[in-house]
């Protein structure tokens, strides 16, 4: 397994003690304290994986994610201080596909890592459809008649949970063990951005969607209504 | 003054033909009857058909009009009645008018009958005057005193003195002279033309004057003068005029008359009279123009700063009155705009220290989770290593590990409530389903409540519970109701009983453990209260649970309510409406639970009860029935902030 993980932390404590907990786990660290400097420690070291404080010195750490996400679809977690929806939102909307709040555990943090890096993991051939939508399963391409779509490995992974059993409803919670890989709920609010993001990029007006469907009080579904 | 009579006597002899032909017309019938019976019954069947379609017809239209003329008069009454009410100056304007149409009425009543009366005097004055001038010349006749046997005796006296008085009258005669000779000597009185032509003197004298004067002249009086209005009556069919008799006995056997015509002075009146109404009418009017005018002057500016008040209650913080002059209504306009100004300050100085407060717990909750963060894992890493450690040492590890974890929920509830506090809190409104909340929210319970000996039961619905709620908040504050039934159910089984009706859903929470005490119903929503302090704080909590719970509830419009008696155990509802910031009429669970046996054996006291919530619902559709006495009970208790 790769395991080399991007730490951009202004704290020189909480990098040192995340820096200790991942070289436990068997991870490589590398570290970055200012997020003007961000992109280009992450464009010399090429991490499998970012570990991004929101509030940094310099760019703060939502600009840094939409920096990285220009260029990159590489799995991005977020480490905040802050609770409210606002905030979160606004993180995950910036591109993260993760968030942690401080404070954490080492173990969750580290599940979490592992979750979001376990996807590389090679996938059988594979052909989906839905609506005027095809996905290559093995070639992790989404097309749009014949026009490639520009997913994030995370975005990739909702649209083929919810296209691999059209019009079966998906729970958040359901949709949050498949896809993130967490048996514990986590926040229901990962599901619901990442939906949105979804669709901002696969639905024809993301205000009416016709391929990832809500079905109010459940969940999600693909396919027509 | 005396009144024309002529009208009523007209009226008189016409109606009287009337009523003798309706007297006629009552006798015919017997005389018609006798003269031919069945004819007479044929015809009256004959004719009342026609009557009869008539008469069938004609109610129902009649009152077909009368019911609609009936509705339109409500109508209209109903609608003057309603502008009445709410127009300021159209009460002042017809009050007005009313007593000032009331005062000018009394007071042209009262002029008239000034006016009339002093003309009536001066009228009087003039003529004793006159008749006194008259009475010399006619005294001074040698004829006077001769008596009046004959016709022709007499009339060698009247004529020459009647020509001499009424010449003296003048060319446009002011009066006329009217001399009798007593009644039992000479039948026919004497009249000299004079100002009304062909007055009839029999009918312009009246007979009290003529008993009067000659009862005076019998006595032996002489020169007393008796006045008396009459209407002049003319021979001639013109119309009669008012006037003054004056009588006065001239000798032994004759009465001299003065008729003063009063034309010029009823026409004085009647113009005073018209004056006055016109005057009177222009008054009113202008009365009412006025206080109309006033009103709206004073209205206008007051209906003004209502609609002020109101687009200030509205939240527009800048309106304003504009201040004119500097009379009193400026000075309503001047208070009104220091009081809106004021109000504007304290709200921005308010939402200036909501901003701040929020930030703060910003601040602090960044600043203080980024070193616990760090201190957590660091207490992991030792946690993992203290097989290595000696005893001592692995236990510290252990014991910072737990106190971390104490520390942290602390620091979370805390910065939840300040986040209540500073207004920050913010409901992220999804549709979710209770029942799938509360089965969630029972998993940490379980384990608990399994530790205790107990179990948590559902009672859940057939279809889902469906509401706008925070998904994270619901289940917190189902969460926290949870632990805590277990945590004071005394290793007893608890019931989650979930409900929804059109408007809300509700979970109750249903513990029999030790209950709860009368008052204390109030006290488990305070921060940091516990139900017994002596009691050993097995599974922690911070002391925020119930209060965070609480403003969580009320952040959905929806209310958080305990019941409970001592050893009998508790309830908590929790009641929130399907459409978020719906307001609440009622829950769809019972507050009170129904399992009977509860009842302590206290007689006719039943339960008692406690309501708390955003609003506070009616209590006795609430808790059931509700008797305060003995031991048990509790208080309702209002809004809390």
């Amino acid at each position: 397994m790769k395991g080399r993980v991007l730490v951009v932390d202004d704290d020189a404590a909480l990098a040192e003690m995340l820096g200790i907990v991942l070289r436990g786990e068997g991870f490589e660290p590398t570290f970055v304290s200012d997020g003007d400097k961000a992109l280009d420690v992450f464009r010399d070291t090429r991490p499998d994986l970012v570990l991004l404080d929101l509030m940094l010195p310099g760019t703060d750490g939502i600009d840094v994610c939409r920096q990285i996400r220009t260029e990159s679809g590489i799995p991005i977690v977020m480490l905040t201080a802050k609770t409210d929806t606002v905030d979160v939102v606004l993180g995950l909307e910036s591109g993260a596909d993760d968030y942690l709040v401080k404070p954490f555990k080492s173990k969750e943090l580290v599940a979490r890592i592992r979750a979001r890096l376990r996807r590389t993991d090679e996938p059988a051939p594979e052909m989906l459809q839905i609506g005027d939508i095809s996905i290559d399963v093995a070639g992790h391409s989404v097309k749009r008649d014949g026009e490639a779509l520009n997913l994030t490995p995370l975005e990739f992974d909702l649209l083929v949970a919810l296209a691999r059993k059209p019009r079966q409803v998906f729970t958040r919670e359901v949709l949050l063990e498949q896809v993130w890989g967490y048996r514990h709920a986590a926040d229901t609010r990962l599901v619901n951005v990442h939906v949105q993001r979804l669709r901002a990029k696969i639905e024809k007006d993301p205000e009416r969607p016709e391929i990832v469907v809500t079905v109010r009080g459940v969940g999600y579904k693909a396919g027509p209504a | 003054m005396p009144a024309p009579s002529s009208a009523a006597d007209t009226q008189k002899g016409r109606s009287e033909p009337g009523a003798g032909g309706a007297a006629r017309r009552r006798s015919a019938p017997p005389r018609r009857q006798r003269q031919g019976q069945r004819k007479g019954w044929y015809k009256v069947v004959r004719q009342s058909r026609p009557v009869k379609l008539v008469g069938r017809r004609l109610p129902r239209r009649a009152k077909r009009i009368l019911r609609a003329a009936r509705k339109w008069q409500r109508e209209r009454a109903e609608e003057l009645r309603c502008r009445w009410r709410r127009s300021l100056q159209l009460r002042v304007v017809t009050t007005t008018l009313a007593l000032s149409a009331l005062v000018i009425a009394v007071l042209g009543f009262f002029l008239t009958q000034q006016i009339a009366d002093g003309l009536l005097l001066n009228k009087e004055r003039s003529a004793t005057a006159q008749v006194s001038q008259g009475l010399t010349v006619a005294e001074s006749s040698p004829l006077l005193n001769r008596a009046p046997s004959a016709p022709a005796i007499a009339d060698s006296f009247l004529y020459p003195t009647a020509q001499e008085l009424q010449n003296a009258s003048g060319n446009n005669g002011s009066y006329d002279v009217v001399i009798e000779v007593n009644q039992n000597r000479v039948t026919s009185p004497v009249y000299t033309g004079g100002v009304v032509d062909g007055a009839d003197p029999t009918k312009s004298i009246p007979f009290a004057l003529t008993a009067s004067v000659q009862a005076e002249q019998n006595s032996g009086g002489a020169s007393k003068m008796f006045y008396a209005p009459t209407m002049i009556v003319s021979t001639l069919g013109r119309a009669s005029q008012p006037g003054l008799a004056v009588a006065v006995p001239l000798g032994n056997y004759y009465q001299l008359y003065f008729l003063f015509p009063m034309r010029q002075e009823q026409q004085t009146l009647q113009l005073v009279q018209r004056t006055l109404a016109g005057a009177g009418l222009a008054l009113i009017v202008l009365l009412a123009v006025i206080a109309s005018l006033v009103t709206r002057w004073v209205v206008i500016p007051v209906r003004h700063a209502a609609q002020a008040a109101q687009r200030l209650t509205a939240g527009r913080l800048e309106e304003r009155m504009r201040v004119r002059g500097a009379d009193d209504l400026a000075a309503l306009a001047t208070s009104f705009n220091d009081m809106a100004a004021s109000l504007q300050d304290k709200l921005r100085e308010l939402e200036e220290l909501s901003k701040l407060q929020r930030q703060f717990v910003s601040d602090v909750s960044h600043e203080l989770r980024t070193p616990l963060t760090t201190i957590k894992m660091a207490a992991e890493v030792l946690l993992e290593a203290k097989d290595g450690f000696d005893a001592s040492s692995a236990r510290s590890a252990e014991l910072l590990q737990g106190q971390l974890e104490r520390f942290q929920e602390l620091l979370e509830d805390l910065l939840e409530i300040s986040r209540h506090d500073a207004n920050a809190a913010t409901l992220d409104a999804d549709s979710v389903d209770i029942c799938d909340l509360a089965r969630r929210a029972a998993d940490d319970a379980q384990q608990l409540a399994e530790r205790r000996g107990g179990r948590i039961e559902f009672r859940l619905p057939a279809e889902p519970c469906l509401a706008d709620a925070d998904r994270r908040r619901v289940e917190r504050i189902l969460r926290n109701l949870l632990v805590n039934a277990v945590e004071h159910g005394e290793g007893n089984d608890v019931v989650v009983t979930v409900a929804g009706d059109r408007d809300a859903v509700a979970v109750a929470v249903r513990d029999h453990g030790v209950g709860l005490k009368p008052g204390q119903d109030q006290l488990v929503f305070d921060r940091f209260w516990r139900a017994d302090p002596a009691r050993a704080r097995t599974t922690g909590g911070t002391g925020l649970g119930l209060a965070i719970a609480l403003e969580d509830a009320q952040l959905h419009g929806g209310w958080l309510q305990a019941w409970g008696v001592p050893g009998k155990g508790s309830v908590f509802r929790l009641t929130i409406p399907r459409v978020a910031g719906q307001k609440l009429a009622g829950s769809p669970l019972p507050l009170v639970p129904d399992d009977t046996d509860m009842i302590p054996s206290l007689g006719d006291v039943v339960s008692g009860g406690l309501v708390i919530g955003a609003t506070a619902p009616a209590p006795g559709a609430e808790t059931g029935p509700l008797d305060h006495a003995g031991p048990v009970g509790g208080t309702g208790v209002g809004t809390r902030g």
